[in-house]
């Protein structure tokens, strides 16, 4: 329990500090740092394939995906920095108090589960349910995988006469 | 065989893609014909060895698809407005490569889109509507136009706070059911009809609908995706997307899953009638064709969900009719800007005027569409609406009838400036060089025009067997 | 619902909530375009964070699992197509400020 609210702190605080801070690259490690957070907070809740697979997807290949990004436009200068700072302090530097007063009031609300609650499953095998149950997932991921093939295809590459 | 309208277009893009595609990349335009065509002609046709028989295919994948009348008429549309998108593409589109990018683009929303009508889990829902939202960013984006890119991260933004919104629905809804499947929900959201908990996850995933159907306030993204897309892609958007997406899914959900319920049809009905009203005052102001059209939209999206606010059969009815139509006419209306657009180089209507003599087709046909959008006899559209007043009369929303009358004066009033504007009037010197569009619009636009005028004089004959089937799928 | 279960509901929920706030206002007042797609990963973080949650206290892991699973599919092409759009926008005008796209009128 005193291990789940640590993590709980750390995932609300990774994801604010992904928010404020100034340079990019500061905040897709910070994003790549929630997703960690997370993966142990999905371990804690009995959810360990969904976990693994969103720590190699999540905290490497979209981070890997966003400081490609952010290395190939442009770069900023010290000074530019600095002004950014300010500007960035100006909208954000109410954020961390936000947070804390919408967590204040979030925990005096009584979540009302005033629904019923469905009987425990027949089926739980996630492999299974993948694989077996549910093809139209699995066809629409398909689809979803070429059209991310195709659309790398026709953003990315470089036209060859322009 | 349900499957085959999910796995055929899979089949065709492996073929394009695959080894032999120095053969078959020719053939990328045929199999995007044919394979939209087939579609509206079995619908049409309904030949009883492909929707009786055996799913072949299905035997081996679990994919649980089911099709009722509603699904047949998106199905149909779906095709038709394919047909015509597929054409326009390859007439606009000038680079080969581009086009065949294009293609397969086409064929793989065309899985999106049939996989939605046809599915029957709030989660595959959600992956599909995510397929037909993805292939359409790249789509808008694909001629890297400053604007285009921009309309496309507008939109990118607001169907991510769509999805946002109807995932987080999904995590209620399955505390509540243990399951995504339609008929599972359905049962849970009877079972705790006073939760507050459960309405306040239903209000979620209607909103995340909005945003991606284009009503109000969440149509931020509309006008800017419509108007800056390509001529093609404007046509697929306009006249197929945004329906399946956002409409065919509130029809599904507000009658079977979520169940009829006087509030959320509360919802409904205001927010359509909000939606004409501004929908139609913000189109009178435009000066871009392409702009105005998108207004238009939004205006005529809020009658399909004004009646199907209202609840009623006969307003059901009315409701699925004029999606159809308006997947009909406003691809129509699309389609021929991207006539003139091709031909005149520009959208501003101002900068336009008297092409009417030049591109007779595409005025004739702009005629039809615009006559059929204002609801003017006797074309599909003026059938349609009248059945949404006479049901809006009948349930006792007598301010609701009122204002959808109303408008759609206000409708012929933007849309007559409109022609005026484009095809009647003087040449202008800048224009002489103006000819009519090629056969690839033309064409089309001829289909399309003929099944406006088609289904509106055939109305009193196929009413009893076409139209009050359409809502028969109310449980 | 047993007490113990009813407790890390509330602790995750308000956890996810929280997170779910600063995804939103980070989406709405950022200018640059690709801390806009970092507070939407934010938000599919929360999302996630919810749906295992659901998950965790009906009982049905498995499924709730399977559906992360294609979430993050699902994301990561967003994603990708997201930073292709960033790209040709940087390589038109040579930055990523978000103000470019107010000038497209909504």
């Amino acid at each position: 329990m005193v291990l789940n609210i640590i993590l709980l702190v750390l995932f609300v605080v990774g994801a604010v500090w992904t928010m404020m801070t100034t340079r990019l690259l500061h905040s897709a490690v910070g994003l790549a740092f929630t997703s960690a957070v997370l993966t142990v907070l999905m371990f804690q809740l009995d959810s360990p394939l969904a976990a693994v697979f969103e720590l190699s997807v999540c905290s490497g290949l979209v981070s890997a995906i966003f400081i490609s990004t952010i290395m190939l436009t442009k770069r900023v200068t010290a000074e530019e920095l600095i002004v950014r700072r300010k500007i960035r302090m100006a909208y954000f530097w109410f954020l961390p108090i936000v947070v804390v007063a919408a967590a204040i009031v979030l925990s005096l609300i009584h979540i009302p589960v005033d629904f019923k609650l469905p009987e425990p499953p027949a089926e739980n095998n996630v492999k299974n349910i993948m694989w077996n149950l549910r093809h139209l997932d699995l066809l629409g991921q398909i689809a979803i995988l070429l059209t991310g093939v195709f659309g790398v295809v026709t953003l990315f590459k470089e036209w060859k006469h322009d | 065989m349900l499957s085959l309208f999910v796995l055929l277009p899979f089949l065709a893009i492996v073929m394009l893609n695959l080894p032999l595609k120095m053969v078959t990349r020719h053939l990328a335009l045929w199999f995007g014909i044919v394979l939209s065509a087939g579609q509206a002609f079995m619908v049409i046709f309904q030949p009883d060895v492909f929707w009786k028989g055996t799913d072949l295919l299905g035997r081996f994948f679990t994919l649980r698809l089911q099709v009722d009348n509603l699904s047949m008429v998106m199905l149909l549309s779906i095709g038709i407005v394919t047909f015509a998108a597929i054409l326009v593409g390859r007439q606009t589109i000038a680079d080969a490569r581009l086009r065949f990018n294009f293609m397969n683009l086409v064929l793989l929303s065309l899985i999106g889109m049939n996989g939605m009508v046809l599915l029957s889990d709030l989660f595959s829902l959600y992956i599909f509507i995510e397929v037909v939202a993805i292939s359409s960013f790249i789509l808008i984006a694909f001629q890297r136009g400053l604007n285009a890119l921009e309309g496309a991260f507008k939109y990118i933004i607001l169907s991510a706070v769509a999805t946002v919104l109807m995932l987080l629905s999904v995590s209620v809804l399955l505390m509540a059911a243990g399951d995504t499947s339609f008929s599972s929900v359905a049962a849970a959201v009877k079972n705790s009809s006073s939760s507050h908990f459960v309405r306040f996850a239903i209000g979620i995933f209607i909103c995340g609908l909005f945003i991606k159907g284009g009503l109000v306030p969440f149509h931020g993204w509309l006008p800017a995706a419509y108007s800056t897309a390509p001529a093609a892609v404007s046509v697929l958007l306009a006249g197929i997307v945004t329906k399946v997406s956002g409409i065919y899914a509130l029809i599904r959900l507000s009658t079977s899953v979520f169940g009829p319920d006087s509030s959320l049809n509360a919802v409904l009905m205001i927010a359509g009638a909000v939606s004409i009203v501004i929908g139609a005052l913000a189109a009178t102001g435009q000066s871009d064709f392409k702009r105005m059209l998108a207004y238009s939209s939004i205006s005529q999206v809020g009658y399909i969900i004004l009646a199907l606010g209202c609840g009623t059969k006969l307003a059901l009815v009315g409701a699925v009719f004029h999606l159809f139509n308006h997947s009909i006419f406003k691809s129509l209306l699309f389609v021929n800007s991207a006539a003139v657009e091709q031909q005149t180089g520009t959208s501003d209507m101002d900068k336009m005027g008297g092409l009417g003599s030049r591109m007779p087709y595409t005025n004739a046909t702009s005629l039809i569409a615009f006559l059929s959008t204002a609801g003017v006899p006797p074309l599909a559209g003026f059938w349609s609406k009248l059945i949404i007043v006479i049901a809006l009369w009948q349930g006792g929303h007598y301010i609701y009838a009122f204002i959808a009358i109303l408008t759609s004066i206000i409708t012929l009033g933007y849309l007559l400036s409109m022609q005026r504007r484009v095809f009647f009037g003087i040449l202008s010197d800048k224009l002489q060089a103006v000819r009519e569009a090629g056969f690839g619009i033309v064409f089309p636009a001829c289909v399309l025009a003929a099944i406006t005028v088609g289904v509106g004089l055939s109305f009193p004959f196929i009413f009893n067997s076409f139209i009050i089937p359409m809502g028969a799928f109310l449980k | 619902m047993t007490n113990d279960m009813a407790v890390v509901l509330w602790l995750f929920g308000v956890a996810a909530a929280l997170v779910l706030i600063v995804g939103f206002y980070c989406l709405i007042a950022t200018i640059n375009l690709i801390r806009a797609i970092i507070g939407l990963e934010i938000l599919i973080k929360a999302v996630t964070l919810f749906i295992i949650l659901a998950g965790y206290v009906t009982g049905r892991t498995g499924l709730a699992q399977a559906l992360v699973i294609t979430l993050i599919v699902i994301e990561v092409v967003v994603v990708v197509v997201a930073m292709g759009v960033v790209l040709c926008v940087f390589s038109h005008n040579k930055s990523v400020d978000v103000r470019m796209i107010r000038n497209v009128k909504g």
